[in-house]
This record gives structure tokens, C-alpha cells and sequence, in this order.
């Protein structure tokens, strides 16, 4: 009887189902704590799952749409007065090597829009009326949603495309010869009606009208107030440092070029700071589903100690012991983890379906989130595991 | 390594101290050799819980000399101690300690978890070992489907599945009926006869009178041992 006594070695499934076991004989227990961690790590994956697919629907509309537009209109003068723009500004464009395509409206200050000529004259419903060269829809990627847009005939009379909130604000649904409106003291038909168009959104609220019409109904003194221009998508850079002096030769200082497409990515910048609130809400969660796992740890060794004790007399070592309810805790972290990251994608699918979005879950978020979950899991698990394999044998089956 | 080759328990001048000045043991002298059935009698208090515990080795003397089954329990550290009740020794408790929701089966593998068997040998033991006891119908039932007298064999086929040297058996029939004890005792005798080494612990005389050795206990000592004529 001299051999060496060893302590037989438990399997990773014989830890599993020892681990397992525990869980199984308290289910109510058991999913009432991994709630908890469920719930905080489905608000982290949800909150990175939806900024994230709002951002992949961002880029497939920037793909559709294209950064290559470049705006320019008057700003002020030296005075602070409002500048305007030389009548030959588009055509100077034009000219620009680098630049694929041109195009330009002028606001006619003047002409109000109104359903109707009952309509008192105060109640003009801020529907800018534009002179719009023929050629903008292609520049800035406007679709027309009913009618026709302004050609080479109906821009040289008072006909009118009106933006997308332009038609909803004045009750029009569609375009036709008996719908007309009276602008700027006189009816004129509507011909079409625009969709929304997202790198110019100031058309959606516009009353579109012919460059030559403007000037002979409307008084437009031709001089543009916003240049549209699709450049080379490399050269972006290089024709935005040279626009404002060939727009305006004169006063290039008075003259502002903007890039749309930036004003879709900040906008999506400015959401991220309200995601790292909302993810540190997530962590919360999280953290407070953790301290449940180890408060259900806690008890549940206080009420195993005659398993404990059976165990032990079985010829479990104290490290048996530790590793059996660390892995109750890991497992039921997991149990939780895995349905939070379920959870969460879930509301996220949900959630970008409804807006129309793309779903993108990032792999880093499910690997992160099941990550935290563990570590929490440990830590949760660590403190009653280690109290558990503390308990003399004796003890443990003394108190039943 | 000391004690005769034949004996499986050597106590010598075993004392337990408790915390606060109880001595559950005093200066205990015993020698139980193997194959031999001994029961362990005296009221409670006596320190025959105790004793069970050290023989067992869940608990170790503060004095005097423990030898199990050849080793020392003093030289051993805790993970050899584990090893050592893994492979040699079993337990019956009195409250049976089966897990709750668990087939029979699964209660009775249990057993040989900490010997490093696998699951399926562990199954296929266990199945024998509830054959064994009587139970071989009963492997799918779980605890609560089960008499009384049944969840005490099963946790028998637990104690004697590793076929340990020594069976240490505490209280085993004192959750249950007359009827019950009976066959229990009947089917430890049975398992003796195989060449089983056991001891009972009980503060019935009645229980004691089946077995052939009968050490009586009192105040933590030694007050009686006395074999059957006969055994």
C-alpha cells in the first residue's frame, strides 16, 4: 500500500456538468441572474449595433449620393452686408479643369408662394422661390417624385417644380396643367414635385422655377446664389481651394464654399458622444448584474454546504471545489452574456428594419460583450468559489 | 507506514480537541482489521461522530497516531487526503445526501467523479454497483421517486461503486423504518461477506446486536469492545 496518492484530474466536461448541475436544480434563481447581466450587455451590443448600422446606412447613402458636390454662395461683405455672386460665376466654374458639371439656383426675393391668391399675403408659409437652371437635378441628384422637372420650354414660362416639403406644406400631392399656385402675384403651374434630396436639402423647401422665367416674370436679377459642382472625387480638395476665387475674382473672401456630404458625417459625429452615454448606462447594468451573480453565488454556497461537505467525502480536493462553483458562475454569466448579445441584436435588427437600415452588428461588440461577461463571471464567482473550498469537510456536513 | 499489514484502521492515543476546550475524542486506541464489520455504539456526544470523521479522514486528530488503509493521515497534505477517500474509503450518511433532480444512475457515478474515471465508465460502474444493492430497476429514478429505504441503497451502490477498503457509515439506518433497517443492515452484511471492510456508527443497540464487533463509546473514549462469539 505504498502508492503514491493523486488526486484524480476533472475533465473540462466533468466541470461543465458538475458547474451545470447546480444551475439546473434552481432554474428560477438561475435566469433571474443572468438577467441581469443580460440585460446590461444587450444595451451595450444594441447601442453599438444600432450607431453602428445608422453609420453603415450613412455610408451606402454617401456611396449613392457621392462627396464630390461642392456648394458655393455669397456670404458678407467687409461691411457685414449680404454679398452677391457675379452673374458669370457659373460659367467661370465651368471653366475649372477638374470640375465635371455645373449648376446653380438664384433666390428671387420677392416672389411669395401661396396656395391660392385668397390667402392673406402674411401667411407665405417661408417657401423660398429659386430660379434653377435646367441642369441641377443631375448636379445635385434630385429625382422627381410626380410631373416632369423644368426643360428648355417650361423654363422659359411660369411653370414650377416645388421641394418635397414645399408640396406638403401647400397640400399638393401631384403635379399637373390644373394645378397651379399663385406666386409672386401671379399663377403658375405646378409641373412636378421633387423628392427629398439629402446633400441639398435646402430644394425640399424650395419653389423651383426657370432661370429665364424668373427674370422675365419674377424680377430675378440673375445673379446665382448658390452654385452646385460635382468635381473629380480626388480633386475635391484642390477645386474647393480654388472655387471661391473663380466664382467671385473680385472678393473671393465674400464667397462660402461648403461640402455637403461633411454635414451628413458630422451629424453622425455628434450621435457618438450620445452612444458613449448610452453604453456607459450598458456598463452599469452590467456591473449591477454582476454583483447579482455573486450575491446568488454567495447564497447558494451557503445553502450547498452538506453538497459541499458529500462532495468533499467523495474525494473532491479543495481546488475541485473552487473550480466546481467558479464555473457555476461562468456558466451562468454566459447563460446571460449569450442571451444579452442575442437580445441586443435582435433590437437592433429591429430597430435599423424599422428605419430602413442596413443591420450591422460588429464582431467586436459580440466577442467584447461575451468577454466582459466572463471576467465579470470570475470576479463574481471568485470570492464564493474560494469560501466554498474553505469550509472543512466536517462542517460542511455538520449542519444538516 | 505502521500498524499491522491486516489492519485498515490503526488508532493510537487519538485525541480531538475542539475550539473552546471540548474533547469529542480522548486517547482512543483501535485497530480494525480488514474484512471485519464493526459497530461503533454509544449515546450522543459519545464522540462517535468524530470518530467517524477521523477514520474517515474529513477530520484529523490533534493527537495521538491515525493510520488508514496504511497511510498516515497526519503526513498526508489535503490534496492526498482528497485521493485517499476518492479511492479508498466510502460514505453512507444518515440523511443520504443524493442529489435532488438526478437519476439513481447519475447519483450513484457521482461516486467515482473525483477518481479520474470517465463518464462512461463511470455509468457503467454505477449500473453494477445499483445491481448490486438490489436496485438495477431503479437506475432512472430520481431521489424523490424513491422509498426511503431505496435512497439509502442507492447511496450505498454511491459509497461502494469505487470499491473502497472501507465503508464508514454513519447514522445509515436512522431515517428509516424497522422494516427498512432491516434489509439495510442485511444488505451491508451481504457486502461484507465480500470481503468489504465496515463500520457503523449507530446509538441503537439494536442495530449494534447485528453486527459481530461492537465498540461502545462514552464521554470521547473507549468504554467496550466486544466480538461475538463465534464471528
Amino acid at each position: 500500500m505504498t502508492t503514491a496518492l493523486r488526486p484524480g484530474r476533472l475533465s473540462l466536461r466533468d466541470v461543465l456538468r458538475v458547474g451545470g448541475h447546480g444551475l439546473r436544480a434552481r432554474p428560477l434563481r438561475v435566469v433571474l441572474s443572468a438577467l441581469g447581466i443580460a440585460i446590461g450587455i444587450a444595451a451595450m451590443v444594441a447601442v453599438v449595433g444600432i450607431s453602428t448600422s445608422s453609420r453603415a446606412e450613412l455610408n451606402r447613402l454617401l456611396d449613392a449620393l457621392g462627396t464630390n458636390l461642392l456648394t458655393a454662395g455669397p456670404g458678407s461683405t467687409l461691411f457685414g452686408e449680404e454679398a452677391t455672386l457675379p452673374n458669370d460665376a457659373v460659367a467661370m466654374v465651368g471653366r475649372i479643369g477638374l470640375v465635371e458639371s455645373v449648376s446653380a439656383t438664384g433666390k428671387i426675393a420677392d416672389a411669395k408662394v401661396y396656395r391660392s391668391d385668397k390667402i392673406p399675403p402674411a401667411q407665405s408659409g417661408g417657401i423660398a422661390t429659386l430660379a434653377a437652371r435646367t441642369d441641377l437635378p443631375d448636379v445635385v441628384g434630385a429625382t422627381v417624385a410626380s410631373g416632369t422637372w423644368l426643360n428648355d420650354a417650361t423654363a422659359q414660362y411660369p411653370a414650377v417644380v416645388l421641394g418635397a416639403k414645399a408640396a406638403e406644406h401647400l397640400g399638393i400631392a401631384a403635379a399637373g396643367p390644373d394645378m397651379q399656385i399663385w406666386l409672386g402675384g401671379q399663377w403658375v403651374t405646378v409641373v412636378g414635385i421633387l423628392n427629398p434630396v439629402p446633400l441639398a436639402p435646402e430644394l425640399d423647401q424650395a419653389s423651383l422655377v426657370g432661370w429665364q422665367a424668373g427674370r422675365r416674370y419674377l424680377g430675378f436679377d440673375g445673379s446665382p446664389t448658390t452654385i452646385y459642382t460635382r468635381t473629380h472625387p480626388d480633386k475635391v480638395e484642390t477645386v474647393r481651394g480654388v472655387l471661391a476665387a473663380t466664382v467671385n475674382p473680385a472678393q473671393p473672401n465674400e464667397v462660402e464654399v461648403s461640402r455637403p456630404s461633411d454635414a451628413l458625417a458630422a451629424q453622425a459625429a455628434a450621435d457618438v458622444t450620445f452612444t458613449g452615454l448610452l453604453l456607459g448606462l450598458g456598463a452599469v447594468a452590467l456591473l449591477v448584474g454582476g454583483i447579482g451573480v455573486a450575491n446568488t453565488m454567495v447564497i447558494s454556497v451557503l445553502e450547498r454546504r452538506a453538497e459541499i461537505g458529500l462532495r468533499r467525502s467523495l474525494g473532491a480536493t479543495r481546488g475541485q471545489i473552487r473550480v466546481q462553483f467558479l464555473a457555476e458562475a461562468l456558466l451562468l454569466s454566459a447563460l446571460g452574456g449569450g442571451s444579452g448579445v442575442l437580445l441586443g441584436s435582435a433590437v437592433t435588427a429591429v430597430y435599423a428594419s424599422l428605419q430602413g437600415w442596413p443591420t450591422v452588428v460588429p464582431a467586436w461588440v459580440i466577442g467584447g460583450g461575451i468577454a466582459a461577461t466572463l471576467v465579470i463571471g470570475a470576479l463574481a464567482g471568485l470570492y464564493p468559489a474560494i469560501r466554498a473550498a474553505r469550509l472543512a469537510p466536517t462542517e460542511a456536513l455538520a449542519t444538516t | 507506514m505502521s500498524g499491522r499489514a491486516e489492519a485498515i484502521v490503526t488508532l493510537r492515543g487519538v485525541g480531538r480537541d475542539y475550539p473552546g476546550g471540548v474533547a469529542a475524542l480522548r486517547d482512543v486506541d483501535l485497530d480494525i482489521d480488514r474484512g471485519e464489520m464493526v459497530a461503533v455504539v454509544g449515546p450522543s456526544g459519545s464522540g462517535k461522530s468524530t470518530m467517524l470523521n477521523v477514520m474517515g479522514t474529513l477530520d484529523r486528530p490533534t493527537t495521538g497516531k491515525s493510520v488508514i488503509d496504511g497511510f498516515e493521515v497526519a503526513g498526508l497534505s489535503d490534496r492526498e487526503l482528497s485521493a485517499l477517500r476518492a479511492h479508498r474509503i466510502g460514505f453512507v450518511f444518515q440523511q443520504f445526501h443524493l442529489a435532488p433532480g438526478v437519476p439513481a444512475l447519475d447519483n450513484v457515478a457521482d461516486g467515482l467523479l473525483y477518481t479520474g474515471a470517465s463518464l462512461r465508465q463511470r455509468r457503467e460502474r454505477a449500473a453494477r454497483a445499483l445491481e448490486r444493492v438490489g436496485l438495477g430497476h431503479r437506475s432512472t429514478h430520481r431521489p424523490h421517486e424513491l422509498s426511503g429505504g431505496e435512497q439509502q441503497r442507492t447511496a450505498i451502490a454511491r459509497a461502494v461503486v469505487g470499491e473502497p477498503s472501507l465503508l464508514l457509515a454513519d447514522e445509515p439506518t436512522g431515517a428509516l423504518d424497522s422494516h427498512a433497517g432491516e434489509s439495510l443492515m442485511r444488505l451491508l452484511t451481504e457486502l461484507n461477506e465480500s470481503g468489504t471492510t465496515i463500520v457503523v456508527i449507530t446509538h441503537e443497540r439494536q442495530v449494534a446486536a447485528y453486527l459481530p464487533r461492537q465498540v461502545s463509546m462514552l464521554d470521547g473514549q473507549v468504554v467496550g469492545d466486544r466480538t461475538a462469539v463465534g464471528a
